[in-house]
């Protein structure tokens, strides 16, 4: 492991935190320096994660571009120690990536764009200081900081019928997710009894086989409610529905990650003995995630809410390819994170994309935008191919190692896993058909326009992202997170 | 040799750089726009003209052309293409009708730029399928054709173009799941996707592992078997699967029958040739008998059906399940007689079979389209006497039909009696019955010829339809020629076809 020449990880991590705070203290009428100063930072900020990316030497493997441990608390033993492996460098990436186009799609938020454009900044510092912690404690920090953020986006710019319900909703389930796990990774600091958060030595921690048992469940449950495990997903969908888009995008996009990060980091591999005893709790669970949540999705009559149990569906296979504990899964697991990731963020920003113009999301009011906003529409289109696993799509190629790594374990999984797939066909192609194509009303005809340029360099990015991740999977991507993925299996004892 | 080592890359993918360029012209642009769609594709023809020269039919290697790339190998998988006799016949029989259907759709109209692209992006999905030597890379252009050929139907479809196009998608989906399971099975067990390997290791499991996941082997490779066989067979269609054909291809744009009848369904035979034998030798020897009677059940109710029909598109449609049911019919010979001389001949005739139902099938589509064009009607009942109007377009009609009704010295009846006679010695009674379905096959295209074009002159078109222009026989000559060049003198391509049968089965 060596120590990074240049602190490139923490500029990623702290330069939207500080553009956040510069913003704050911009005058409140001066929308063009907020927003300009606040899409610049990101900007800076992807291309900077976009070169950790292209810099990360998967073929040595390890934690890379690691800056310290550095005291921070010392009598906590909490130190400021960043570092990126192969799962987390593409997450990291993903990060910057949907803060930067969330911006993009904000662009003309009218409603106190000063404070809305500095809390996203706050909200981006805060998901990738949780990919890039190597100290507990610090995971910890920044994985609360989203919540003071988050709750007030949503609260304040979100949907007007349901953003108070919506927000309180995922406040509490969260609040209660972190709890939990809080408990649990304080019960692992005492008992390592190392007066320390740091994480490699936390890994070597060796905790006696009973401990682990008892307390896996608690700590992967509590950071796997933010990543939506069933049946503590329903914040999920409300909070989503609720957001204003970007926050949508970030929620979904980002934050489930987050979650599923956190559970892999912190429970899977610390604790793996535990991980053994659980893995068919997960595994029942997180089919549950896919199949429910792709049938409830098919009866929506919002178009939001399609897309918010979308997530709770592919989620869950996230959660297969952990629970599988094998080489094939966790790579499509993470390969999943990744491409869901980009994907829900599409999806998202093409919803408020709809909503902006036509002023209502039922489905059953809405039709043939494919000719007023083509560029829009394709893109929801290519982002339900990825969703419901279309080969040539990224969405195929994290799919398919997680059921190779499902078939290893519990090929029923697998199998009932797989009817998920054709119910997503279903939903996905029946929004696009009523949306998108078809008569359309009267009403929207007259009002409803092409959406702006800045839009559409998003919509067309995320698109050839996932196309580009369909066709050159390894070579573009799970090359990388294999490198990570075997570290993991390592810890795993073998297999 | 020129392109050494990358020809089949540049067949597969020179449609889709040709779709990526048609990106970056102006919608407007109609003419450009389709002559540079039909300048790509001819390029991929002509390349599989000058592979199918270059082809050694008698040498031993099972695949040629072999192009072997690292892709995604940390699962196993990686970017393999090759081509046999086989998917020889079939890269050529897709990059001949490709181009034909292009010109066939310079008719279209409406958003000519939108159609364009998803057609080429259609040939590279077809064309991957034949050429992938990777099972997991097979399944990726088995999948990736449906996309563009859904939104083909769905938006230059006719008037139940959007019911047609979601049953069209999710039906081949859905039969497509237990595929996709079974491919996942077997890279898992063998740990490879290479098809050389899994064709060498899988069908020898039985050997080495008497359970896998706590059932019995043969239990486990009988379900796969049959999770192969619905994927294909819907693809066919086999009946009781072929419930989806007359939707789709009634509904589709002329050009989109023409490929999903000339190439789509031969995916799915291909599928049974590929896969199912070579992986399935026993499995495929036990429930071969139950395959040919579906394939009879096929020939028989697809002629009935067709027969019964009023719409023109609906029987051409419906003459697909009989005739491809010839081509199941031989594989399910093959499979129940492995090895065998009649084996041989009945694959030999299955493969023939492909290709020609590729030539009259894309040819009775477009005839339909021709007529409809004009007539703004496709119901048999409104037509007449039309053959005094249009004498060229009768004529050409009555040939292609004719190749199709199996008329000796015309390239169907080549094919379909080398399957009945590969079959007729291991499965007499099916084929027995079968040959009764060629009667009814002879019913139908007759009742179509008398209806549209003799009889009484309904006098509605007098003066109104005009004769074939030269792009529509520009489109149909090249498929009449073959017609009958194969019909007089099939060696040149069965030569082909029969040394991989050999080298094969």
């Amino acid at each position: 492991m060596q120590q990074a020449q240049f602190p490139l990880l923490s500029m990623i991590i702290f330069l939207p935190a500080i553009a956040g705070l510069v913003i704050l203290a911009l005058p409140a009428n001066r929308r063009e320096w907020i927003r300009w100063t606040a899409l610049g930072t990101a900007l800076f900020t992807l291309l900077l994660s976009i070169l950790l990316y292209i810099a990360y030497d998967a073929e040595s493997g390890g934690y890379q571009w690691v800056e310290g441990p550095i005291p921070w608390i010392p009598g906590l033993g909490a130190s400021y120690f960043v570092g990126v492996d192969g799962i987390s460098t593409p997450l990291v990436l993903l990060g910057a990536l949907v803060v930067a186009f969330g911006i993009m799609v904000s662009w003309n938020v009218e409603d106190r764009p000063r404070e809305f454009f500095s809390f996203i900044m706050f909200l981006g510092t805060s998901v990738l200081g949780v990919f890039s912690s190597l100290d507990l404690f610090m995971l910890f920090f920044f994985f609360e900081l989203a919540v003071f953020p988050k709750f007030l986006m949503i609260a304040m710019w979100g949907y007007p019928k349901t953003r108070e319900y919506g927000a309180m909703k995922l406040t509490l389930y969260l609040f209660l997710g972190s709890v939990i796990s809080l408990v649990g990774v304080l019960a692992m600091y005492f008992a390592a009894g190392k007066n320390t958060f740091n994480m490699l030595e936390l890994e070597q921690a060796g905790f006696p086989l009973a401990f682990q048992q008892a307390w896996f469940p608690v700590v992967f449950l509590g950071f796997a409610i933010l990543g939506g495990i069933f049946p503590f997903h329903s914040w999920a969908p409300d909070g989503h529905v609720a957001a204003p888009t970007a926050v949508s995008m970030l929620l979904a996009g980002v934050e489930m990650k987050v979650g599923a990060f956190a559970a892999l980091r912190v429970a899977i591999m610390m604790m793996p003995e535990g991980a053994r005893a659980w893995a068919w709790l997960i595994l029942i669970l997180a089919t549950i995630n896919v199949v429910y949540g792709a049938l409830i999705a098919l009866v929506q009559t919002d178009f939001k809410y399609v897309i918010g149990f979308s997530s709770v569906s592919h989620m869950g296979l996230v959660l297969i390819g952990f629970a599988t504990l094998s080489t094939e899964g966790l790579l499509g697991a993470g390969m999943q994170m990744f491409s869901h990731g980009v994907m829900t963020a599409l999806f998202f920003a093409v919803v408020g994309m709809v909503y902006d113009r036509a002023h209502t999301r039922d489905i059953a009011q809405l039709g043939g935008l494919f000719r007023k906003m083509p560029v829009a529409a394709i893109g929801f289109i290519v982002a339900g191919l990825v969703s419901m696993g279309m080969p040539g799509f990224s969405g195929f190629m994290a799919e398919f190692p997680i059921f190779m790594g499902a078939w290893q374990v519990a090929p029923v999984v697998a199998i009932i896993a797989v009817l998920g797939v054709i119910v997503t066909a279903g939903y996905i192609l029946l929004v696009v058909r009523r949306v998108f194509f078809g008569e359309i009303p009267p009403a929207l005809d007259k009002t409803v326009g092409d959406v702006s340029t800045m839009d559409k360099i998003v919509v067309i990015s995320l698109s050839a992202i996932m196309i580009a991740l369909g066709w050159f999977p390894q070579a573009l991507m799970a090359g990388m997170i294999h490198s990570g993925v075997q570290r993991i299996v390592a810890l795993l004892g073998g297999a | 040799m020129l392109f050494q080592g990358s020809i089949l890359s540049l067949i597969l993918f020179i449609p889709t750089i040709t779709a990526v360029i048609l990106l970056f012209y102006p919608s407007d642009q109609r003419t450009a726009i389709r002559w540079t769609a039909l300048a790509g594709s001819l390029i991929s023809l002509a390349l599989a003209v000058y592979m199918w020269f270059n082809f050694q039919p008698g040498s031993p290697d099972h695949y040629q052309f072999l192009e072997s790339r690292d892709w995604y190998n940390v699962i196993g998988s990686s970017y393999i293409l090759g081509v046999d006799g086989i998917s020889l016949t079939m890269v050529l029989l897709t990059t001949l009708l490709t181009p034909l259907a292009l010109l066939a759709s310079f008719s279209i109209q409406e958003r000519v730029k939108a159609y364009m692209i998803l057609f080429l992006l259609l040939e590279t999905g077809m064309l991957g399928v034949f050429m992938a030597i990777d099972l997991l890379l097979f399944f990726v252009f088995w999948e990736v054709g449906l996309v563009p050929m859904y939104f083909l139907i769905a938006q230059w479809g006719g008037q139940n173009r959007n019911y047609a196009a979601l049953k069209f998608i999710l039906y081949t989906m859905a039969g497509s799941l237990g595929l996709l399971l079974a491919v996942q099975l077997i890279g898992v067990t063998v740990g490879s996707f290479d098809l050389r390997e899994i064709t060498a290791r899988w069908p020898r499991f039985d050997q080495t592992h008497t359970t896998l996941m706590g059932l019995p082997m043969s239990t486990v490779k009988s379900i796969a078997f049959w999770a192969f066989v619905v994927a294909f067979a819907i693809k066919v269609p086999v009946w009781p699967f072929h419930t989806w054909l007359p939707d789709a291809h009634t509904e589709a744009p002329t050009a989109g029958s023409m490929i999903l009848a000339g190439v789509l369904l031969k995916l799915g035979a291909y599928g049974f040739l590929r896969l199912v034998l070579p992986l399935y030798p026993y499995q495929a020897a036990q429930y071969g008998m139950a395959l040919a009677v579906l394939a009879t059940l096929a020939i028989l109710f697809g002629a009935w059906g067709a027969f019964g029909q009023d719409d023109f598109k609906r029987l051409v449609a419906y003459s697909s399940i009989n005739h491809m049911g010839f081509v199941v019919l031989g594989i399910a010979a093959a499979a129940l007689a492995a090895k065998s001389e009649n084996a041989m001949l009945a694959l030999n005739g299955a493969v023939l079979q492909m290709f020609n139902h590729g030539l009259y099938s894309a040819g009775m589509f477009f005839l339909v389209g021709v007529i409809y064009d004009r007539a703004h009607t496709r119901n048999l009942n409104d037509f007449g006497g039309i053959y005094a109007l249009l004498p060229i377009y009768g004529s050409v009609l009555i040939f292609t039909s004719m190749a199709s009704l199996g008329l000796p010295g015309l390239n169907g009846f080549i094919s379909e009696f080398l399957v009945v006679r590969g079959a007729w010695p291991v499965v007499t009674v099916a084929t027995a019955i079968s040959m009764i379905g060629l009667f009814f096959t002879g019913a139908y295209t007759l009742k179509a010829l008398k209806k549209v074009l003799h009889g009484p002159l309904n006098k509605r078109w007098a003066g109104h339809l005009t004769e074939m222009n030269t792009r529509e026989l520009v489109v149909i000559a090249p498929l009449m020629v073959l017609i009958l060049v194969i019909g007089l003198w099939p060696a040149w391509i069965l030569d082909v076809i029969n040394k991989a049968v050999l080298l094969w089965f």
